[in-house]
């Protein structure tokens, strides 16, 4: 070369100053994560006044049944284990790009088919055994359920979001039909599945009324980041989400790709249901719609699809939910006003996080 | 133009003029207190490497970034720039290097974006505008194609149209003749006269000394954010061309030196009796509404031959290159590596085999921007050894086979994880350099490997595909830069719709023989 270039920039120089800038960026990100939080509460407590309640009232009983009372932090926790099962399919969908709404659909037919299932398998094989089989049925329907919108968006470039909306309404209304016609318990008036026994549930940990569904939400929600964030595997699924172009560059089996991630964001969705019915809820009633699915896309968007963080949000969501479900009985509250607060405080989490990327490009600029 | 008229009378008042500009950005100094006066009626040249800070420069003129320090000071008066609508208010209209169209509009919508929301779109007054300035340009513009369907060269074209079509007293082209045709370059250069006659100023940056010494009034130099250099408009006219060029090329590297471009060509041997690497045979791709199809390609690429293919952008060159590397579906031929038929496997597969493809789109395709440098060295080899084990990311393997890379190749960037898409366009056609060239490969594609590089990273990067030629590989250099491909090739085969329409040995004649071919003539 006739040209002299200056030595290139050194590449370690920066990194020593990275650490001290990390420090500063999770500081911020509390700083914004709590801000919004506490402005929301005012907002909410304005609203309350409105309607005449007091809002200290509120969120005294907000806080001590959802956190501070023993039952009730028991409650929390053990309403986390589906929502975390919820989270980490969709982190692992939105990390690759891919917009599957129709957690509801396939968490109701994981939930209807491990109901259906477990009271028949504890009957003949051990409880372990049964339980581990019937989480594998609702994983498996729920993938399957997902089949149709991974083949058209994979094979036919057919928006997701619209087909898996689609699928989830059919979900419901299948989820339904199954708990009526099917598998419905002969032994009772009200439409229902058989119910499975206390004692074949999932163990309750430590002699508290806590799930060890808990536990395996957990697990799962932290493999998935670590899956998302260190392996070759979440790295393919990472680069189809960041550039579908740069993956077909790249010689990455797209349609495959889409497929397995369809797959595994439904899987776990229908573990979740599944967790729910074999830890807590026992059997399915007709007409049985929690909507954890729905409930839970917002909060991992503000966990900015990651793993660590979503357990936190999971965790906020749980006590807003059980506390707010309570406080709402006692005041004579609207129960919905539980939704009324968790989508302030998402709207003004989300508020926050504009203001702070403006303010951030306009101090660059 | 009724601004123009009150300026009349102060015709050599800047219309914008930068006192000690100064900006940062985490690691890098972009700008060091640049001065910088724009006079109507002056076609002022941008010079300099990528990284010298061009593009910032460009990016606060036309209200993207705010200086750190400094004024600018447009018709006398310190205005802060405060966005891109505001800069067209202020009639600064800018041409980008990197495109800024919406890929889902048509060029017409394109053009009309912006417009007063309560009113229809004149989309008739538009038309008759738009002739009346392509007659000028000499360029033809479908208004009711979209543009994602248009080549790279045809976007430029459109944004160049877009800043005329809006009336501005300053107009910004930002390395805009990168992908125009010589002709078009000429045509430009004259309009651009025609234009500052009118009274307009012209900010023209552009990595060809002999497009600045041909077009320019005034030549300013930056190197690694700073100004070192104004040839003013009476010593332009006092110097000729070719001392204008060799003082350039002092400011800006500091020493003397003759054009690169009009390199000779080292005399290499090549072992004709050996079997072709690769082997295309009657190739054929089907046309798209976009692009022609490709019909009955065919050519040998001996080992350490390189095979230039000439011809006006949009030919057919990407969909060559894309079906050649399994990116895009054939209708019908054969593509033999070693002698093995490869028409039949992945992009990866292919890419095992040896053949390797540096696109032409290097943020679109070539890199995932938000992603790490580190990564982006990786990215066709996600889940091999030794980065990969069982599947999982081995950091430190990644890290330091990355940081080589840096080294090797002179990737200038803060750090192994700024986002690749941060770097400037030489720094990332580095990175797909290191990536395409490291160990295995056979048969390369370069695609326009040089399009929108400075001229150190222009050099460099053809002396790393001579290089590669004379390690044994097969090159395919597909380029629109006729000098560069009569500089580097043995062979040259020239395409036109979507058909090579001859080949020519690289010897005395061989220009006249391709421009022959390029115009539709017989060799």
């Amino acid at each position: 070369m006739s040209i002299e270039t200056a030595p290139s920039a050194s590449a370690t120089a920066l990194d020593a100053t990275a650490a001290v800038a990390t420090r500063r960026d999770i500081q911020h990100r509390l700083l914004m994560t709590l801000g919004p939080i506490l402005a929301a509460l005012i907002i909410a407590g304005c609203i309350l006044l409105a309607v005449g309640v007091d809002p200290l009232a509120y969120y005294g009983f907000v806080l001590e049944k959802g956190l501070f009372s023993p039952l009730g932090i028991q409650q929390t926790l053990t309403r986390m284990a589906p929502l975390l099962f919820l989270a980490a399919g969709l982190i692992v969908a939105f990390r690759a790009g891919m917009w599957n709404l129709g957690g509801d659909g396939q968490f109701l037919l994981g939930a209807v088919t491990a109901a259906a299932s477990a009271p028949l398998f504890v009957q003949v094989m051990p409880a372990w055994l049964a339980l581990f089989c019937s989480f594998v049925i609702a994983m498996v329907v729920a993938m399957i359920w997902s089949l149709l919108p991974a083949l058209l968006r994979a094979y036919q470039g057919v928006n997701e979001i619209i087909t898996t909306l689609m699928m989830t309404f059919l979900g419901t209304s299948l989820a339904n039909v199954l708990v009526k016609l099917v598998f419905r318990d002969p032994g009772t008036t009200v439409p229902q599945t058989r119910t499975l026994p206390v004692e074949d549930r999932l163990p309750r940990l430590f002699g508290t009324t806590i799930t060890s569904g808990l536990l395996l939400g957990l697990a799962a929600i932290i493999i998935v980041h670590l899956v998302m964030t260190r392996t070759a595997f979440g790295l393919k699924l990472r680069i189809v989400g960041a550039n579908p172009r740069a993956a077909i560059h790249s010689g990455l089996g797209v349609p495959g790709l889409t497929i397995a991630v369809f797959a595994i964001s439904a899987g776990l969705a229908g573990l979740a249901g599944a967790v729910d019915i074999l830890g807590v809820q026992g059997n399915v009633r007709a007409d049985w719609n929690p909507a954890y699915g729905l409930a839970v896309i917002p909060v991992v968007f503000l966990a900015r699809m990651n793993g660590f963080a979503a357990i936190g949000f999971v965790f906020l969501l749980s006590v807003l939910s059980i506390g707010g479900e309570s406080a709402a009985r006692r005041l004579g509250v609207p129960k919905h006003f539980t939704l009324v607060l968790v989508s302030i405080v998402l709207i003004v989490l989300a508020l926050a996080e504009y203001i702070d990327h403006r303010y951030n490009q306009s101090r660059r600029a | 133009m009724g601004s123009l008229s009150s300026l009349s009378g102060a015709d050599k008042r800047d219309i914008v003029a930068l006192e000690g500009v100064t900006k940062r950005f985490p690691g890098v100094v972009a700008n060091d207190s640049v001065d910088l006066a724009i006079r109507p009626g002056e076609v002022h040249v941008l010079l300099g490497e990528n990284g010298a800070g061009k593009s910032t420069l460009i990016g606060m003129l036309s209200g993207l970034q705010q200086p750190d320090e400094g004024r600018i000071l447009v018709d006398g008066e310190p205005t802060a720039i405060t966005s891109p609508r505001h800069a067209l208010a202020l009639g600064i209209g800018t041409v980008f290097q990197h495109m800024m169209l919406v890929p889902t509009l048509t060029v017409a919508e394109n053009l009309l974006l912006g417009g007063p929301w309560w009113q229809r779109p004149k989309t008739e007054e538009l038309e008759a505008r738009v002739a009346g300035i392509t007659r000028t340009l000499g360029i033809t513009v479908k208004l009711h194609a979209k543009v994602s369907e248009l080549s790279l060269g045809e976007q430029q074209q459109v944004e160049i149209l877009r800043a005329m079509v809006r009336n501005s007293r300053l107009l910004i082209l930002d390395e805009s003749t990168s992908m125009l045709t010589p002709k078009g370059i000429d045509e430009l250069g004259a309009l651009m006269r025609r234009l500052v006659e009118q009274g307009l100023a012209i900010v023209f940056i552009t990595h060809k000394l002999k497009e600045a010494a041909a077009f320019g009034d005034r030549i300013s130099v930056l190197k690694l954010g700073r100004k070192v250099g104004e040839i003013p408009p009476e010593r332009f006219r006092a110097l000729g061309e070719q001392a204008i060029i060799s003082e350039i090329v002092e400011l800006m590297f500091g020493k003397q030196k003759d054009d690169p471009e009009a390199a000779q060509r080292p005399v290499r041997t090549i072992h004709a009796e050996a079997a072709p690497l690769l082997r295309v045979h009657d190739l054929a791709v089907a046309p798209t509404d976009d692009a022609p199809g490709l019909s009955s390609i065919s050519f040998d690429i001996r080992p350490g031959e390189l095979l230039g293919i000439a011809g006006i952008d949009g030919n057919g060159q990407k969909q060559l290159a894309e079906a050649l590397a399994g990116q895009r579906a054939t209708a019908g031929g054969s593509v033999r590596l070693e002698g093995a038929s490869i028409e039949a496997l992945s992009v990866g597969e292919r890419r095992q085999k040896g053949l390797r493809y540096l696109t032409d789109d290097r943020l679109g395709e070539g890199t995932v921007g938000t992603f790490p440098v580190s990564i982006n060295f990786f990215l066709k080899q996600v889940g091999a050894a030794p980065f990969w084990r069982k599947g999982v990311e081995q950091r430190a393997e990644i890290d330091q086979r990355a940081a080589q890379l840096v080294r090797e190749y002179d990737v200038r960037t803060p750090s192994l994880k700024t986002p690749v898409a941060r770097l400037s366009g030489g720094n990332i056609q580095k990175v797909l350099l290191a990536r395409e060239l490291a160990e295995g490969a056979k048969v390369v594609i370069f695609n326009k490997p040089t399009y929108g590089l400075d001229l150190a990273n222009t050099l460099a990067s053809r002396q790393r595909i001579r290089d590669t030629a004379a390690r044994g590989l097969a090159v395919l250099l597909i380029s629109t830069d006729l000098e560069e491909l009569l500089s580097m090739c043995d062979r040259i085969a020239v395409i036109a719709n979507g058909s090579l329409v001859g080949t020519v040995e690289n010897v005395d004649d061989a220009r006249t023989k391709v421009g022959r071919l390029m115009i539709g003539l017989a060799a």
